[in-house]
């Protein structure tokens, strides 16, 4: 994004790694999504990165879970992708970027899956106006066929 | 007149050949050569345009040698992230002195006057080589007085951010009335950001209280929109997942109308004409049973 | 990661220690639904303190087990949904309709005996 600078910025793939003093060392991660075992490694990985930053308990919470909602998501419809967490600043702010990639089906009417929320019938999955609720900025890409990129962002007040 | 502008021209493209680093490396040495000296101006024109009132003139004399060495600095490294560190830093500590935006403003500016006028005077016989030097030192000087102005802004709001954030937290207060009973008046208009925070305090004064009926009294809100009315209904669902009850008092036909607006089924709120009847009925909900004062208090049952 | 499910008088209680993955938390409902046939308990109480966070698919795990301990003539509570985690459910539209809930223990253990005055006669003349 233009004027947006991240803070420390690795090359991608870098892994954060957190000193005994809780210095962060790294300010990017990127997490392999392959199966439902790694949506608590990748919201857990955000809890910890956002904390640094101090956002507030419940703001953690809802980060944790907006990622995890994300995570489930490429899961259950792409079947592999990848959570990236990134630290950024903008104007003085400081804030996470997560970003949910994956190259499966695409979503075909991104409209309507904003519109909706958890329903009894369907109360797994998608649930992207729930996530969009949660986070301060929501950007989605889609494409079918190709696959699907969600980017949220969440500035610390 | 004529005769000096050939001059000038015909020296200045001599000049030009200086390039920009070279004349910064000039300036800079000027600068460092002459620190105490303009560093003494500065502080007596800061004095003398009544800035900085709220520090002493060895505060001042102090802060004025550090801001003189950041900017010198960075006009030598053409580097600028020391400086906005320091702005922020220095922003830090003069914001609760009282120290305002125009002062801030003001002895950067004043800097930049001070520092000009001696350039002037070392170059008065070399108005080609000045013109020269200027070019160079315009660009930097501007961008210094940018970061450490906008530093100082960027320092400012964050600081009323947190204040309006307190102001907040101390104006919405969950009353304990009864063991296991929790009264939110509500009064004024409500934004999305302090109906966020009065849930969060909700949530935590239940888990804390260990309350088990919330009556939320909303007699003092004028006016409700549709976002807030959400939040509402939110705080009333987030509260039966921590096992209480919600019960809603003083709710304006507007508000109420509000509500069916936007799809609450009124019926299965629990509503109340007023704070006094909400918390009786709290109080049936809970058991007790109040009774007229003139008999004995070991008649309050609780069944 | 097993859940502990420990056998109190007429109930289950359930305790979740850290974040589970789906896997976990299907073998949860499993187990549970096993064990309330087994021992033919009459409510079960799932305390979710230590969960930080609660998605989609916890929430639907929880309404799972309702409906089929429901089947075997049991009520279910959840109990210690924390402050956080009930903000961000209703601001993701999870509300857990249908599922009863409870405050803690204590309350969910008050919940189940006034569902069940037999099971609850019993349960506190065993002076819990």
């Amino acid at each position: 994004m233009d004027g947006e600078r991240e803070a420390l910025a690795l090359h991608a793939g870098a892994s954060v790694s957190l000193t005994h003093g809780g210095d962060v060392v790294a300010a990017e991660a990127a997490v392999q999504i392959q199966g439902d075992t790694d949506i608590v490694g990748a919201r857990q990985k955000g809890r910890m990165l956002a904390a640094t930053l101090g956002f507030s308990s419940s703001e953690l919470t809802l980060i944790a879970t907006a990622i995890s909602e994300l995570a489930r998501n490429i899961v259950l419809y792409a079947k592999q992708g990848e959570i990236i967490l990134r630290l950024v600043e903008r104007g003085g702010q400081r804030g996470i970027m997560v970003r949910a990639k994956d190259q499966g089906p695409g979503i075909p009417d991104i409209r309507r899956a904003l519109q909706g929320g958890f329903s009894t019938s369907r109360s797994l999955g998608l649930g992207l106006a729930g996530v969009r609720r949660l986070m301060d900025e929501f950007e989605i890409e889609s494409r079918v066929g190709f696959g699907t990129t969600v980017t949220a962002r969440k500035w610390k007040r | 007149m004529e005769q000096q502008t050939r001059t000038i021209s015909n020296i200045s493209s001599h000049h030009a050949a200086q390039s920009t680093a070279e004349l910064l490396r000039q300036l800079v040495a000027h600068l460092r050569q002459n620190r105490t000296q303009l560093r003494e101006e500065w502080a007596r024109r800061i004095t003398e345009a009544r800035l900085l009132t709220a520090m002493t003139k060895d505060e001042i004399f102090a802060e004025a040698t550090s801001v003189y060495d950041n900017y010198v600095e960075a006009l030598e490294t053409g580097t600028f992230e020391a400086l906005q560190a320091y702005a922020r830093n220095l922003s830090e500590r003069i914001i609760p002195r009282g120290v305002e935006t125009h002062e801030v403003i003001g002895i950067v500016l004043l800097l930049r006057d001070v520092l000009a006028r001696s350039l002037f005077a070392k170059y008065q016989n070399d108005f080609a080589l000045l013109n020269c030097i200027l070019d160079a030192y315009e660009p930097a000087a501007n961008r210094i007085a940018n970061t450490v102005a906008v530093g100082f802004v960027q320092e400012r709001e964050r600081v009323i951010r947190e204040q309006q954030e307190a102001i907040r937290v101390l104006s919405t207060p969950v009353l304990q009335v009864r063991e296991r009973l929790l009264i939110l008046p509500i009064i004024g208009v409500i934004d999305p950001q302090r109906a966020r925070q009065l849930t969060e305090q909700l949530l935590r004064g239940i888990r804390t209280n260990r309350a088990k009926v919330v009556v939320i009294d909303i007699t003092g809100v004028p006016v409700m929109d549709a976002n807030v009315a959400n939040n509402l209904v939110q705080t009333v669902e987030a509260t039966r997942l921590l096992g209480a009850t919600v019960i809603i008092t003083g709710l304006s036909p507007e508000i109420a109308q509000t509500l069916v607006t936007i799809g609450v089924d009124l019926g299965k709120m629990n509503t109340v004409g007023d704070l006094q009847g909400g918390i009786e009925e709290a109080e049936h909900l809970l058991g007790y049973k109040v009774v007229p004062s003139g008999e004995a208090a070991d008649q309050q049952l609780r069944t | 990661m097993e859940v502990p499910i420990l056998k109190q008088g007429p109930y289950l209680i359930a305790s979740i220690q850290s974040a589970l993955s789906d896997a976990d938390l299907l073998q949860l409902r499993d187990a549970i639904v096993q064990q309330v046939g087994m021992f033919r308990s009459r409510g079960v109480i799932v305390d979710v303190t230590a969960l930080d966070v609660m998605d989609s698919f916890a929430t639907r795990t929880l309404r799972d087990i309702t409906f089929m301990i429901r089947l075997r003539g049991a009520e279910t509570v959840i109990v210690g949904i924390q402050p956080d985690v009930a903000f961000t459910m209703v601001q993701l539209g999870l509300k857990l309709e249908g599922v009863p809930t409870a405050l803690d223990l204590e309350e969910g253990i008050a919940f189940l005996d006034k569902k069940g005055p037999t099971a609850g006669k019993e349960a506190s003349a065993r002076g819990r």
